[in-house]
């Protein structure tokens, strides 16, 4: 190349670069979106199959709406929100199920078709869920919490028909048979990819669904979109009214906001608590706020070490945190105080229930006085700037509350993929965390977060014969419908983790999701995630 | 040339040896545990202990290294846990857009900053000279994620004239046929003028965004080489000689000052590509600077690696490209020197 040729062919370029850059700006589209569903959201799945390895949450919504389970829930009604009913349930995949004492029978829809057209047979579920109680990890585990743990509880009595045994009276065991884990895969098709390395087809199935479900995956660009179509074939339930749905990843919530209210997006949820609430008076939306079933954010402490191995510590502490002030200031109103129940307020038999204490700085400091700190003490707060947004006003808020009685708090931000790391140490004094279960029951929260066992979730490292007794007996009793032992053991345990307080409840958090006026048909689920099955768009 | 250009490249041997080494060493020495992230919440030790051994992460680092550099002369990059495929399609399939994004960035800021950095430089202290100072500070100092909100705000909320910023396509329009990544050059190969208006639409904010912020060097390296060109001597010789104007500035001076000005442009160029990551984010642009910052912060180590790996690799290509360009502006300019 010559020089001068060189320079005169870069004029060129620069002249038409110049030419070819004027505003060619917004285009009205015609194309028609009734049928189309635009959700947008901060984060989109890693891996579409629930059974993966580290599938993250996201993950779990493309699971629970391209595949079926043999039962699900039936709706009801909570404040104006169908929210789903944990105690009732309907028919999916199955058409009929016959619960007896050590067993539970299912009969299979018999115009079942998987996706790609063949039927779905007894072989085929009893092979997904021999895959969710072998594959390890999550799935297996959750599987567990419902005492599913083995391939040989699995039975495929003829092509319609399928049994599961019970390895013990469980209470949870047909309740995990309806979460998102136990979904049935087209056996077949996945066994075809499988390999000797990877004998249940994870590979697969991580980028491709092999389902019976209401829709299926077409398209998908990790961190960028995920799109859906409908399986007119579907027999799960009434058909969807929505063909086709695409959610796009969009990190920033101003922009999530601005396309909400612009009109181009349908759906969005996770923008932050202020926007919600600003969101809601201008009344262009439709905003739907629920409780998280069975969650609760909290502040912890670890109960091994000095000096919250102290009661008096931790109850100066739980006078002294500023409760009100993080509900107005933090989450906006939206969310259920746990705190400050009457005086005289018998113990209900339910999880979440609010705990007695206020924050009352004169008590607090003299509990710290007795407790031998009357000077206060120096530690730190520890949160997961993977929620950012609510922990760290929160853990501010806690700093300056707890500076007042003398503790003073340095804030240790921990990024999320340390947290559960660093969780697990139990080795953090004092910090704020989140937990929710799927199953909403009682006993299911405490065996997580307050049971002798020590799972990740009692992060506080809570020791206690008496709670674990009581855990233990309201298991039992709900198993054997003992419905006096259940009661008691629920408030024991309740009781017991109220007195000893080795983590103090702060709030019921809420979902929050916002739609258009014209949508409708959204429904509450125990994973949080959107059900688009009954989504419409009028 | 070829001899030339061939050496260049063995001496560059060295240097991806090193960055290899030390984006493995890095990645490893980060505080997280992606065992534990990718256990999920609900995950026992020994659930954690498996996703470990089922990620070879229970190995000695020799060992690992060594098999990392094995995958790496097959030219597998590995997979990426946290979207689950291999990092080479993840890093072919993001590393256009954001060229394609960047490109056009640069190419706006140098349309604007190159003429006005001239203008300034030749009426130095006039109220040009002070506009240009005025808007190159003003770009640089804005961050960009600002810049872009702002004009999100403006030109999308506000007057709706901009489409949403949902990325390289509205949700409606299809991508064109993959031919370079590019969606601007393969809509019009395949003379599809939808996609083409639609693409172009959605990269126009961005692109703004980007340039606004790469105005100050290009301007201010532009002005400062102009000037230092403008008082030479040969410029006073053509002046005598009774060139005009035009002449005198843009065929002599400012193809003497061109060098620093390319120098600059290639230093912005691979620098604005891996550091685009704001405005990737408020954009929701799916180019490669997300991408990592992602990887990074769920200590998913293969992507990280290839990033880095890919940027040295671009970095190196760049410079080469630079040096090259350098010889064809300037004769004296020797490649061996």
């Amino acid at each position: 190349m010559k020089r001068r040729e060189f320079l005169k062919s870069a004029g060129a370029l620069a002249a038409t670069a110049a030419v070819s850059a004027p505003s060619v700006i917004s285009s009205a589209k015609a194309q028609s979106r009734k049928e189309t569903m635009l959700i947008v959201s901060e984060s989109g799945p890693n891996n579409i199959d629930i059974h993966g390895v580290g599938t993250n949450v996201p993950g779990y919504e493309v699971s629970w709406n391209c595949y079926d389970r043999l039962i699900s829930h039936e709706m009801k009604d909570v404040n104006g929100t169908p929210y789903y009913d944990r105690d009732k349930f309907k028919m999916e995949l199955a058409e009929d199920m016959n619960v007896g004492d050590m067993s539970a029978t299912f009969k299979l829809k018999k115009n079942a078709k998987f996706q790609d057209g063949t039927p779905v047979t007894a072989k085929d579920v009893k092979w997904s869920l021999d895959r969710a109680v072998s594959v390890g990890g999550f799935p297996t585990f959750q599987m567990a919490a419902g005492s599913l743990t083995k391939k040989e509880q699995f039975v495929a009595v003829d092509d319609n028909t399928f049994r599961v045994d019970f390895a013990r009276k469980d209470r949870l065991t047909i309740p995990d048979l309806a979460v998102i884990v136990p979904c049935i895969m087209n056996s077949g098709l996945v066994k075809k990819h499988a390999t000797e390395k990877d004998p249940w087809g994870l590979e697969y199935t991580k980028q491709n669904t092999a389902g019976s479900g209401a829709y299926k995956v077409t398209a998908w660009t990790p961190g960028t979109e995920v799109v859906m179509e409908r399986n007119d074939a579907w027999v799960g339930g009434k058909l969807p009214e929505v063909k086709k749905i695409i959610w796009r990843i969009v990190p920033s919530a101003g922009n999530r906001r601005a396309l909400l209210e612009r009109g181009d997006a349908d759906i969005s949820y996770d923008l932050p608590n202020k926007d919600f609430v600003e969101l809601k008076s201008a009344g262009k939306l439709n905003i739907v706020s629920t409780p998280y079933s069975n969650g609760i954010q909290y502040i912890g402490m670890n109960v091994k070490n000095p000096p919250f191995d102290n009661l008096k510590v931790r109850q100066a502490v739980a006078y002294a945190l500023p409760y009100q002030k993080i509900m107005d200031a933090v989450l906006f109103g939206l969310a259920k105080p746990m705190f400050g129940a009457a005086a005289g307020a018998p113990t209900q038999v339910a999880w979440p229930q609010p705990h007695k204490y206020n924050t009352d700085i004169a008590k607090a400091k003299a509990l710290l006085a007795e407790a031998g700190h009357p000077n206060g003490f120096e530690t730190t707060i520890s949160f997961d700037l993977g929620f950012a947004g609510v922990n760290e006003p929160l853990c501010v808020l806690v700093q300056e509350s707890l500076a007042q009685i003398g503790i003073k708090c340095s804030i240790n931000k921990i990024p999320g993929a340390n947290w559960r790391t660093e969780l697990n140490k139990k080795v953090l004094p004092l910090y704020t965390n989140v937990f929710s279960g799927w199953l909403d029951y009682p006993e299911y929260f405490f065996i997580w977060c307050y049971h002798g066992k020590n799972s990740i979730f009692n992060t506080m490292s809570y020791q206690s014969k008496t709670t674990d007794d009581f855990i233990d007996g309201a298991v039992t009793a709900a198993a054997n419908g003992d419905k006096a032992t259940y009661e008691k053991s629920v408030k024991g345990f309740v009781d017991t983790a109220y007195a000893d307080m080795p983590r103090i409840p702060l709030y019921q958090p809420y979902v929050n999701v916002a739609m258009q006026k014209n949508v409708s048909g959204y429904q509450y689920w125990f994973h949080r995630r959107l059900d688009y099955r009954t989504l419409t768009k009028g | 040339m070829l001899t030339t250009i061939g050496k260049r490249l063995l001496t560059v041997l060295p240097t991806l040896i090193g960055v290899i080494i030390v984006t493995f060493l890095l990645t490893r020495a980060l505080p997280g545990d992606p065992a534990a992230y990718f256990a999920g919440p609900a995950a026992t030790k020994e659930a954690v202990e498996q996703i470990r051994v089922s990620l070879g992460l229970d190995r000695p680092l020799p060992e690992q290294f060594v098999r990392y550099v094995k995958d790496l002369g097959r030219g597998d990059l590995g997979n990426s846990l946290s979207t689950g495929r291999p990092v080479v399609t993840e890093i072919v399939s993001r590393l256009p857009a954001s060229a394609e994004l960047t490109l056009l960035g640069l190419i706006l800021s140098m349309v604007i900053a190159v003429p006005l950095g001239i203008l300034a430089a030749v009426k130095q202290g006039s109220w040009i000279d002070h506009t240009c100072r005025i808007v190159a500070t003003a770009g640089v100092s804005l961050p960009v994620f600002f810049t872009g909100l702002l004009l999100v705000y403006i030109f999308y909320y506000i007057l709706g004239w901009s489409p949403a910023p949902i990325g390289r396509l509205d949700a409606f329009t299809s991508a064109p046929p993959n031919i370079t990544g590019f969606y601007l050059i393969d809509s019009l190969i395949t003379g599809n003028f939808e996609t083409f208006r639609a693409s172009l639409s959605q990269l126009i904010l961005p692109a703004f965004t980007l340039g606004i912020f790469s105005l100050a060097p290009i301007a201010r390296m532009t002005r400062a080489s102009m000037l230092a060109v403008l008082a030479s001597e040969f410029v006073r010789t053509a002046r005598a000689s009774g060139l005009d104007n035009r002449t005198v500035i843009i065929t002599y001076a400012f193809r003497n000052a061109m060098l620093p000005v390319v120098t600059t442009l290639g230093m912005v160029f691979s620098f604005l590509l891996g550091a685009n990551v704001l405005v990737e984010k408020v954009f929701a642009w799916p180019g490669i600077g997300s991408y990592a910052v992602e990887a990074l912060l769920q200590s998913d180590f293969a992507p990280v690696q290839g990033f880095v790996l890919t940027m040295a690799v671009m970095y190196v290509a760049l410079n080469l490209l630079i040096d090259i360009l350098y010889g064809v502006i300037d004769p004296r300019v020797r490649l061996e020197g």
